[in-house]
């Protein structure tokens, strides 16, 4: 099954920055021209460094800025948020979780009304439907029912990232923007949230774009890897095609700048220091 | 407390409904809590006064003028709190004197904050010419003596106690816009809003639900100041003859039409005083019980 669910064509954003008494207006270019598609039930990582414009790529997939040129389909509809307005059926296809898990909660909405929320305004489901949809949503991110009536602040952080992956499930989207959703979890939670993710993905076929700067996370989740350098995509290809052979110096100083962590390395690292 | 709460079922929990919840969180602060009592204790003073009153409020004793409190010396017991200048019954006068003041602080006080949150919103959520325009208007406001803009404004709509509020209220809006506009321009890019925006939610209820009930707190804290700051400036108001017509036993216009007695029969001032004191801070206690029990951060988990 090969059914392309994203696809960017050139996709380009420029920011104005408004001329002040002193300064001259300016255009910075935040992402410059790139192309990339996504297939069903697969993972995209986009690697890059703070300020390559993996951020802003995010939000232009998530229908939150529009891109000023290029184009951008979602199950093979071009989406222009720019110049026609958003439908409904297009808002659910693509969710977000972001990076931050305290940030992305209300902290005056209950679990309940975080999780009920969108099908409240997308759809004229019964609220002792959507409670009970909440409550099954959940139990799949491994949660408990008597969660449902807590408030943000009584969760921990890796709770909350749970929580904002059932908020973005709650619409069956067929597209999950995950911006660097476990870069502020400590490790051992970091690999509790990407096994569900792995596990959410094989339940429901989700696809996902996934952000980060993790390289060693991007190996676990990835099946296509992307990496940004100022804007422009260098590097795009399978993940063992990237990994084993970058192309481009910038990728090969990437990779090189991660710390290893496996055994022969260390091995090697401690012969080195024996002969020295 | 943690403790407590796991063991309790979720339904019973989840029954037992918004306001119960509220004033459990409510009832931890004893200050509110007296607050409280205090204010609705004046309001049913305010509402019972025909049954309370010992006199009625514009009757005049000639034969009892500024007749000290009934444990002075020459003190009569008809009069528990003596009497003025022309000897009204001041006891009786406060208690109906409950009712304006009252009914003056909250029309004032619901009139800016609705005003002053509908512009606030707008500025902060819309920003651009919108912002601007409104905000140079409120600057506009701010930039006249409070007490002078209202004179003007109650020259140009006419004397009387409703004109007099409605002057009130456009002078204390600005500052509700303000608070508004700040506290929504910090809340507005937070990721819980671009989460809701992506969930779906229209400009309406971004601005109304999600963002707003997170810029609660500094506006509770206003509106208990500006209920207090608005029975003064009615008070204000009615010195200078533009507000409560004189025989209304207005606690503000009697402090005002008493200062001449201040050393012969200091009662006259005293009482009028102290019933706003209370009345402030019996408001004031309970706007910092509101903005606790409305702040999720200061609950207990």
């Amino acid at each position: 099954m090969t059914q392309t669910v994203l696809q960017a064509k050139n996709l380009v954003r420029d920011y104005h920055v408004g001329g002040g008494l002193l300064t001259k207006a300016r255009t910075v270019h935040a992402v410059k021209g790139v192309s990339f598609s996504v297939e069903k039930g697969k993972t995209l990582a986009i690697v890059g460094e703070s300020g390559c414009g993996k951020s802003t790529l995010a939000r232009i997939i998530t229908l939150i800025d529009p891109a000023t040129s290029g184009d951008l389909l979602i199950d093979g509809n071009k989406v222009d948020i720019a110049h026609s307005a958003l439908t409904p059926e297009m808002r659910r296809k693509v969710q977000i979780v972001f990076q931050n898990p305290y940030g992305s909660l209300n902290p005056r909405q209950k679990i309940g009304d975080v999780l009920g929320e969108p099908l409240k305004i997308n759809t004229d489901i019964p609220a002792a439907e959507r409670r009970d949809r909440a409550m099954a949503m959940l139990k799949k991110v491994g949660l408990a029912p008597e969660h449902y009536n807590r408030y943000p602040h009584m969760f921990s952080g890796g709770q909350r990232q749970r929580i904002a992956i059932a908020r973005a499930l709650m619409l069956n989207p067929s597209l999950l923007v995950l911006d660097e959703p476990v870069s502020a979890l400590d490790l051992s939670v970091q690999a509790q949230v990407l096994n569900l993710l792995a596990d959410l993905q094989d339940e429901f076929q989700l696809t996902y774009v996934f952000i980060s700067h993790d390289l060693s996370v991007v190996r676990y989740i990835a099946d296509d890897v992307m990496v940004m350098y100022f804007g422009e995509a260098v590097e795009y290809g399978s993940r063992d095609a990237v990994f084993s052979d970058p192309k481009h110096s910038y990728t090969r100083t990437l990779f090189a700048a991660t710390p290893r962590a496996d055994v022969e390395s260390i091995k090697a690292r401690l012969a080195k220091k024996k002969a020295a | 407390m943690s403790n407590e709460t796991a063991t309790l079922p979720v339904e019973a929990k989840a029954r037992s409904g918004a306001f119960g919840e509220f004033w459990h969180y409510f009832s931890m602060n004893h200050g509110a809590v007296l607050g409280l009592i205090v204010f609705v204790l004046l309001v049913l003073v305010a509402i019972f006064a025909p049954l309370i009153a010992p006199h009625l409020p514009n009757e005049q004793y000639r034969d009892a003028l500024l007749t000290p409190p009934m444990w002075h010396e020459g003190g009569k017991s008809t009069f528990i709190l003596g009497t003025d200048a022309v000897g009204r019954d001041m006891l009786s006068r406060l208690i109906y004197g409950a009712r304006y003041s009252l009914f003056i602080g909250l029309v004032v006080v619901v009139f800016s904050l609705t005003s002053g949150i509908i512009l606030g919103v707008l500025a902060g959520y819309f920003r651009g010419w919108v912002d601007t325009l409104i905000m140079r208007v409120m600057d506009i406001i701010l930039a006249f003596p409070s007490l002078l803009l209202a004179l003007v404004l109650v020259a140009i709509l006419g004397p009387g106690l409703f004109n007099a509020m409605l002057a009130i209220a456009v002078v204390l809006q600005p500052h509700f816009a303000r608070l508004t506009r700040a506290a929504v321009m910090a809340e507005k890019n937070r990721e819980y809003v671009i989460s809701a925006k992506v969930a779906g939610a229209g400009h309406l209820r971004l601005m109304a639900v999600t963002i707003l009930p997170n810029c609660l707190a500094p506006l509770i804290v206003q509106a208990t100041l500006s209920f207090s700051n608005a029975i003064l400036e009615a008070a204000a108001l009615g010195f200078l003859g533009m507000g409560a017509q004189p025989p209304t036993p207005e606690w503000g216009t009697m402090l005002a039409a008493a200062r001449e007695f201040i050393l012969r029969a200091p009662w006259v001032v005293t009482y009028p005083g102290l019933a706003i004191l209370i009345t402030v801070l019996a408001i004031n206690l309970i706007g910092d019980g509101l903005r606790d029990a409305f702040d999720p951060k200061l609950k207990r988990s």
